[in-house]
């Protein structure tokens, strides 16, 4: 037998959290230790499977299998492939900087950390799954404890409602794709719920056409895809500043990603039937959700909205369904999951010192902390997709698959990106630029050694692939190839 | 009619009957005795415990699953499994009882307990309408006693007389409809006077008609839609740990004779059941969950969330498949240890700050995180969230009914739980956010009550995580039924 690294990745979080809530309350530096040494390991686990994954073989590997519920055809099966490795590798950072800018919570951190922990296993969980019901249950156990760490630890202005808002949209999401989980369940006959077996099922034209929208769209709300996205410009703004992070960084591909691996793979045909509408929900994802962003005045809210616009580029490269989309999907998933974590580290560090995120009352922060304002710039310049950045390299293959399906979507889209340039180069102008407002002066101290761990990280990581996109691109190239064998070779 | 001459299965069959009925005359005698009254709780839940561990050891039925003393009983899977349940329900009671004033010392609320869980294991096994209607009335008698134990409180008074009225009404109805049955038939055996009606060519009409009579007895005891308003009402005056015992035993055993019941007609009814079957669900189902958003009392909340709970599992019923029937037994099992953990919590709590008014619940998690953190288990097994057993019991339940070709129904179920899940959300809210003034006081657990929450919270998540032995144990339960 060998070493079952997905699984200790997976269960690590959650043993943490257990042990976290054994240790006495009041212990919070212990507590922060604990949570820190978990998120290291989990991380590094995480960065070992990435960099061992052997990339002269496609497909699964580190695959581990159970039988869980044998009268069913369910099991415990874990692995990862080209797709879903770098989403494991971005879990484990955004769990490792959201720890380092959690440091400061004083409210019952014990809690705090054991919730975030439980969604931590969660996120791994459906990233490794292989097997239908063991999706859904990890997806369901990511989805709930949002609601705990925004109502409790959110700002109080919105986070009963917008925590509420959010369960909800995601759960009706989830059970919507319960029953299209189902139906393929009893429709395939194989009596599995074995992702792999259940490709090979060959589903007839008509079922897919029917049961693909709701296993996709049931899955891509938690993608924030157009009309559902509602609940995730709340969400991330009433969110604690890890939560945020999390939410946006990992949470919206683990929709992504479930849309993808349940709807797009395992019913093909569904997919290309219903491409179309996705790619014109996603262009609208792209152009009106950074319009929106363009005339927020809170800060938060830019952020939260400029993750709408960018999760739309990963439906759009969904949508394309042809290699360069797919493979750009891919590396937007990752790049924006580290870009979004910045934006979001930044913003919290900015807001407990300003104790405000309206853009018009910020100003100067550049001078009082300069490496978290060189920090937003790089992700500025990556959400705008500048060459040299990993945006660039995500984005580009996008949009020259989507050129080759429907050149009149790309040219839309791209409109969003000349957006996004215009209210990052706004928010960096406004903030971090500018006069500093009176009563800031002398009253910005600086970041601790931690905050300023977490974002070179971050940003480090946005550099190196933008400039050495070969730690990532064949990767995903070879997991969007499987799925292309899936789409039938188009 | 002659006598059936005496085997040694047949003691077997009634062995958890015996036990309880000896159980409950030692307990009256431990009683008299006077000695150690507050042990009395203790004593109980240790003689059923042992019970239960008898029956699981000794109690199998046999490979035959054949009738036993003349037909009265059947001793097969349903029976022995829906006993463990009951058994297992009633120790956990008798833990919660201990400490309640006025009740959990008096010897004769122990008997009465014991009493109706003998009722409800008759229930479980009988295959005679004599038997059936004896069964169900021994299970009811004590229950009426027990919910109005109070006697000098108001409230409880009230859920007493009203549950026996409505109960008394229903299983007189339900009586007539078994009169008519035998009036067609001539047999009193379940099994028997199904096959004399299928060779009799009895008009389907009447035969709907007499299953709308005995529906209205069995659809009381769940708390099925149109038979539901006593539950709120009953549940809120009644001790809570009757009302934990009447939520749970008393709904498990009524889901036993309905199961038993509706699949001995197969194939027969097959088209009416279905229909009436598929809107009972669904309207106790949506009626449950929409009734309960709008509860300020914790007792009344759960009674209608109970209701919404007898909605999903009647789907694993409607559909009339093997796994259907499977999913029913495992919604019940998830179900019956949830509310469990969750009426501990409204006793301890209810015991401390007494109150029952959910508002009141502000600050739980900082008064006693162990407590909240319960609650928080609790809510999200009874919201349908993993890694708990309301999530793959609800899983379960929607695969029988898309199995069975029943989407839609799937649907509703799946859209109820939205609500469901909102208004569970909302305790949470009050437990985890809202603080209160009296955050400083602490919520005092003994340890009876930590012992019963123990085992309510580990079987939550055993079924949850580990369901397949369970399940296993559920499809044998309903291939038998369908044997």
């Amino acid at each position: 037998m060998t070493f079952p690294v997905l699984s200790i990745i997976v269960f690590t979080p959650i043993v943490a959290g257990m042990i976290l809530l054994l240790v006495p309350g009041q212990r919070k530096d212990l507590v922060r230790w604990i949570a820190l040494a978990a998120s290291v390991l989990a991380l590094g686990l995480s960065l070992w499977v990435y960099l061992t994954y052997d990339r002269s073989v496609s497909g699964y590997q580190f695959i581990e299998k159970h039988a869980w519920i044998p009268t069913l055809g369910i099991s415990y099966a874990v692995g990862v492939d080209g797709m879903n490795a770098p989403l494991v590798l971005l879990t484990g950072i955004v769990m490792f900087t959201g720890v380092l800018v959690s440091w400061g919570i004083d409210d019952r951190p014990r809690e705090f950390f054991a919730f975030l922990f439980i969604l931590a296993t969660g996120v791994f969980g459906v990233f490794v799954g292989l097997d239908l019901f063991h999706l859904l249950f990890f997806y369901e156990i990511a989805v709930f404890p949002m609601y705990l760490l925004i109502s409790i630890w959110g700002w109080p202005v919105t986070r009963e409602y917008a925590a509420m808002k959010l369960t909800l949209y995601l759960f009706i999401g989830s059970v919507v794709a319960l029953v299209g989980i189902l139906a393929m369940y009893y429709a395939s006959g194989l009596r599995t719920f074995d992702m792999q077996a259940l490709e090979q099922a060959a589903f007839s034209p008509a079922f897919q056409r029917t049961w693909f929208p709701l296993v996709f769209f049931g899955f891509a709300v938690l993608g924030g895809i157009f009309p559902f996205h509602n609940w995730s410009p709340d969400g991330h703004v009433a969110a604690p500043t890890a939560v945020s992070m999390f939410h946006a960084g990992v949470l919206m591909k683990l929709g992504a990603y479930a849309a993808l691996r349940a709807g797009i793979m395992l019913l093909p045909e569904g997919a290309r039937f219903w491409s179309p509408l996705i790619l014109g929900l996603a262009t609208v994802n792209v152009v009106y959700g950074a319009f929106i962003a363009m005339v927020q005045t809170d800060f938060k809210y830019v952020i939260g909205f400029s993750s709408v616009s960018h999760m739309g580029l990963v439906m759009l490269g969904f949508g394309t369904l042809n290699r360069q989309g797919l493979t750009g999907a891919g590396l937007q998933m990752f790049s924006h999951g580290v870009m979004t974590a910045l934006f979001f580290a930044v913003v919290g560090m900015v807001y407990d010192r300003a104790h405000t995120r309206e853009i018009s009352k910020l100003g100067g922060f550049s001078k009082a902390m300069p490496l978290v304002a060189i920090a937003f710039i790089v992700g500025g310049l990556v959400s705008m997709g500048m060459p040299g950045f990993s945006g660039f390299v995500a984005e580009f293959p996008i949009f020259l698959g989507l050129w080759r399906v429907q050149p009149i979507v790309a040219i839309v889209a791209a409109l969003g990106i000349v957006i996004t340039a215009a209210y990052i180069m706004r928010v960096i102008g406004r903030v971090f630029y500018g006069p500093m407002p009176a009563e800031f002066e002398g009253h910005i101290p600086p970041i601790t050694r931690r905050d300023q761990v977490a974002l070179v990280v971050l940003a480090g990581i946005l550099i190196l692939v933008g400039i050495q996109p070969g730690v990532m691109a064949p990767l995903i190239q070879s997991g969007a190839d499987s799925i292309l064998r899936l789409l039938g070779g188009a | 009619m002659t006598l059936p001459p005496y085997t040694p299965a047949m003691l077997g069959a009634i062995l958890p009957e015996l036990l309880l009925l000896i159980l409950a005359g030692l307990v009256l005698v431990v009683d008299l005795t006077g000695r150690g009254r507050r042990s009395l709780g203790w004593f109980t839940a240790a003689g059923l415990a042992a019970i239960l561990v008898a029956t699981l050891y000794f109690g199998r039925p046999s490979a035959d699953q054949g009738m036993v003393f003349g037909g009265m009983l059947r001793h097969d899977w349903p029976a022995f499994a829906f006993t463990v349940l009951f058994l297992f329900s009633a120790a956990i009671t008798c833990l919660l009882s201990l400490d309640v004033p006025r009740v959990g010392t008096r010897g004769e609320y122990y008997t009465l307990l014991l009493v109706a869980t003998l009722g409800m294991c008759l229930m479980a096994a009988a295959s005679d309408l004599i038997m059936l209607y004896l069964a169900v009335e021994t299970t009811s008698i004590p229950l009426y006693v027990l919910a109005g134990f109070l006697q000098q409180d108001e409230k409880s008074a009230e859920s007493g007389m009203k549950y026996f009225l409505f109960g008394a009404l229903t299983s007189a109805v339900m009586l007539y409809g078994f009169s008519l049955l035998y009036g067609v038939s001539g047999e009193t055996n379940l099994y028997a006077l199904v096959n004399t009606i299928r060779l009799g060519q009895v008009s389907p009409l009447f035969l709907g008609g007499v299953a709308v009579l005995i529906l209205t007895g069995f659809g009381f005891k769940i708390a099925a839609v149109p038979f539901h308003f006593w539950t709120p009402d009953v549940y809120e005056g009644a001790p809570t740990p009757i009302t934990a015992f009447i939520s749970t035993a008393s709904k498990a055993a009524g889901f036993a004779i309905l199961v038993r019941f509706v699949l001995a007609f197969l194939p027969d009814v097959s088209t009416y059941w279905t229909g009436v079957l598929a809107a009972i669900a669904t309207a106790t189902m949506s009626l449950g969950n929409l009734l309960a958003l709008a509860q300020t009392n914790i007792k009344r909340l759960l009674a209608y969330s109970s209701i919404a709970h007898a909605g999903y599992a009647l789907i694993g019923l409607v559909v009339l498949t093997e796994f259907g029937a499977a999913s029913l037994v495992f919604y019940l099992a998830a179900y019956v240890v949830t509310n469990l953990a969750a009426f501990t919590v409204v006793i301890l709590f209810a015991r401390s700050a007494g109150s029952e008014r959910i508002a009141d619940y502000a600050g739980l998690s900082r008064r006693s995180p162990g407590l909240a953190l319960v609650m928080m288990v609790a809510m999200l097994s009874l919201a349908g969230m993993p890694p708990l057993a309301g999530f793959v019991a609800k899983v379960y339940v929607f695969a029988a009914a898309v199995e069975g070709g029943l989407v839609w129904l799937a649907i509703v179920g799946v859209l109820n739980s939205i609500v469901g899940l909102y208004y569970y959300l909302t305790v949470l809210k009050v437990v985890y956010l809202y603080r209160s003034e009296d955050e400083g006081k602490a919520i005092a657990v003994p340890r009876t009550y930590s012992l019963a929450l123990l085992v309510c919270v580990a079987a939550i998540f055993v079924l949850g995580v580990a369901s397949a032995p369970w399940l296993g144990w559920a499809l044998r339960t309903a291939q038998s039924l369908f044997g």
